[in-house]
């Protein structure tokens, strides 16, 4: 059993705190953007695409045991670092605890705007795509 | 030499330029997707709702009588300001799309057949090419594409060429939202004329910045918004010939869109009111009444001094950054600039910025076909307006290198 989802968003939440200024959180963001695992073409397929009105998200999921895995890529930098999180946060979990996930570290480190951005970078759409999988998974 | 704009006493006349944005001094950059409002025009709105609120034209008490007057008062200044014939062929509508898809189910529905053909431009915005391909694939009517060069400026060769009898309507911008070329719309409406083809020109984007007369353009259909001249939002207006609006018939039906109304039959009311069907949007077209005062009080020379003064600086401040590219280097453009940068998603850009302070547009920004032909999936815009200042310019162009290095 991996660790579990609330002491992963803890943990974020924590290394978020260290940051006091928005300029060296978003370097942050855009770091773990950057070491996102690099998702295979083969995924990157018009399936997989969740479409923003902005930027394009892709999203893969399969289940490996008990767990399902994510992988998931995106042409913008910082919707990057946000998928990296939410990655870290659900991937290699249960269908069940997927779906029990209260996702509250991304309002407490400040990046809820990203999910409030509806049209534009196709977020909000993943998360629910990553629901939907673990759905289907259970 | 034009007389110079006391920017800082224009600025006092924008409430909203006043204020911390993430904990920064708001720089807005954003004036192609509406325009801030001034004092007199929020006084107005407000005005109207503490005094003079009532339905028009067709009330005989005081405050009616009050409301018709100041609402018609708009269009009489909109007369004036477009050097409309008559105050008649003013229509007033909620927006530029409003207008466009007006004329295109009412002139293209009665004129528009099988075979036909409907000549827009690469550089639409989405509003005026998708109520043309609706009223295209409703009759069995072609579009045709007016292509634009690297550059972002319309083939008027391959306009020419596009151009037969069987073109029935050509609809361009006065100026392209997404990249600021002014089109040679005087030049393009005698090309049609000549073939007996209808032009509409969507004026969204070129009324806040160049003056229009309908009449010397021997103009057709002109539409646009008031919330890109200072105006309320929810107000359009639409001008056109009154040969063409007295013969279109009218768009919806309703109240004050009537002479008669019997169970036998319905007559329709003179211009304008044939196609201002329902209580117009009364308070924000009077309030619109007020931005054109305040525009028109500021020297024409003195305004479009500034914006180009603005273009200017950061045209050459932009093209120092390394990787940029501006998309949309046409002579003739307004004050916006469109740009990209390798390896950067636009995206970013603007998260980033918005966190400065600074409001800029990124995105397709509803001009696909656009993007398609530069091949890209979005730019940078940064738009501006008289009140904007060239400090502005400086410390945008600061934040955008920081940005540049926080992606980098």
């Amino acid at each position: 059993m991996g660790q579990p989802i609330n002491e992963i968003q803890e943990e974020l939440i924590e290394e978020f705190g260290l940051f006091e200024d928005w300029a060296d959180k978003y370097e942050y963001l855009i770091d773990l953007g950057k070491k996102l695992a690099p998702m295979s073409d083969a995924f990157k397929t018009e399936e997989n695409v969740i479409k923003g009105c902005q930027s394009r998200v892709w999203l893969h999921a399969e289940k490996q045991g008990d767990l399902v895995v994510f992988q998931a890529d995106s042409e913008a930098i910082i919707v990057k670092g946000m998928i990296s999180m939410l990655i870290r946060v659900l991937s290699n979990h249960t269908p069940a605890e997927i779906l029990a996930a209260d996702l509250y570290f991304i309002d407490q480190i400040g990046m809820s705007q990203h999910l409030a951005q509806t049209r534009s970078n196709g977020l909000v759409s993943m998360v629910k795509q990553m629901q939907h999988y673990a759905l289907a998974f259970s | 030499m034009a007389e110079k704009l006391n920017i800082d006493q224009i600025r006092a006349d924008f409430p909203v330029l006043h204020q911390q944005v993430n904990k920064a001094p708001l720089i807005y950059f954003d004036n192609a997707a509406t325009t801030q409002k001034p004092k007199a025009v929020i006084d107005a709105l407000s005005a109207y709702y503490e005094q003079d609120n009532a339905n028009i034209h067709r009330g005989i008490h005081t405050l009616a009588e009050r409301a018709t007057t100041a609402y018609e008062l708009t269009r009489k200044k909109l007369s004036s300001f477009l050097n409309s014939p008559s105050t008649d062929q003013i229509i007033f509508t909620s927006g530029t799309t409003a207008g466009i898809n007006l004329v295109a189910q009412t002139f293209g529905r009665a004129n528009v057949g099988k075979g036909d053909q409907i000549i827009v431009s690469n550089l639409e915005h989405h509003s005026n090419i998708v109520p043309w391909q609706m009223i295209a694939e409703e009759k069995g009517a072609e579009i045709k594409v007016i292509p634009v060069s690297d550059a972002g400026v319309l083939d008027i060769e391959a306009f020419k060429a596009l151009l037969n009898p069987k073109v029935k309507l050509v609809a361009v911008n006065h100026v392209s939202n997404a990249i600021g070329t002014i089109n040679p719309i005087e030049e393009i409406i005698s090309l049609a004329h000549k073939v007996g083809a209808k032009v509409l020109i969507d004026g969204a984007q070129s009324v806040a910045h160049l003056a229009v007369d309908v009449q010397s353009l021997d103009m057709d259909f002109f539409v646009f918004s008031a919330h890109k001249l200072f105006g309320p939002t929810g107000v359009g207006v639409l001008y056109g010939k009154r040969e063409l609006l007295e013969s279109m018939p009218p768009y919806q039906g309703g109240g004050e869109m009537i002479k008669e109304v019997s169970f036998a039959g319905t007559t329709y009311n003179e211009l304008p009111y044939k196609f201002e069907a329902g209580t117009p949007n009364i308070a924000d077209v009077i309030a619109f009444g007020a931005a054109l005062d305040y525009v028109q009080a500021i020297p024409s020379e003195a305004l479009a001094a500034q914006e180009e003064a603005l273009l200017a600086y950061a045209t050459q401040k932009l093209q120092a950054i390394p990787g940029l590219r501006i998309v949309g280097t046409a002579p003739e453009k307004i004050a916006v600039i469109s740009f990209v940068i390798d390896g950067v998603h636009p995206q970013d850009i603007g998260v980033l910025l918005d966190k400065f302070g600074i409001a800029i547009r990124t995105g397709h920004h509803c001009a696909q076909p656009l993007m398609q032909r530069y091949e890209l999936v979005g730019t940078c815009r940064a738009s501006f307006s008289f009140y904007n200042t060239f400090e502005e310019i400086d410390r945008f162009v600061l934040c955008l290198e920081k940005t540049l290095q926080m992606l980098g």
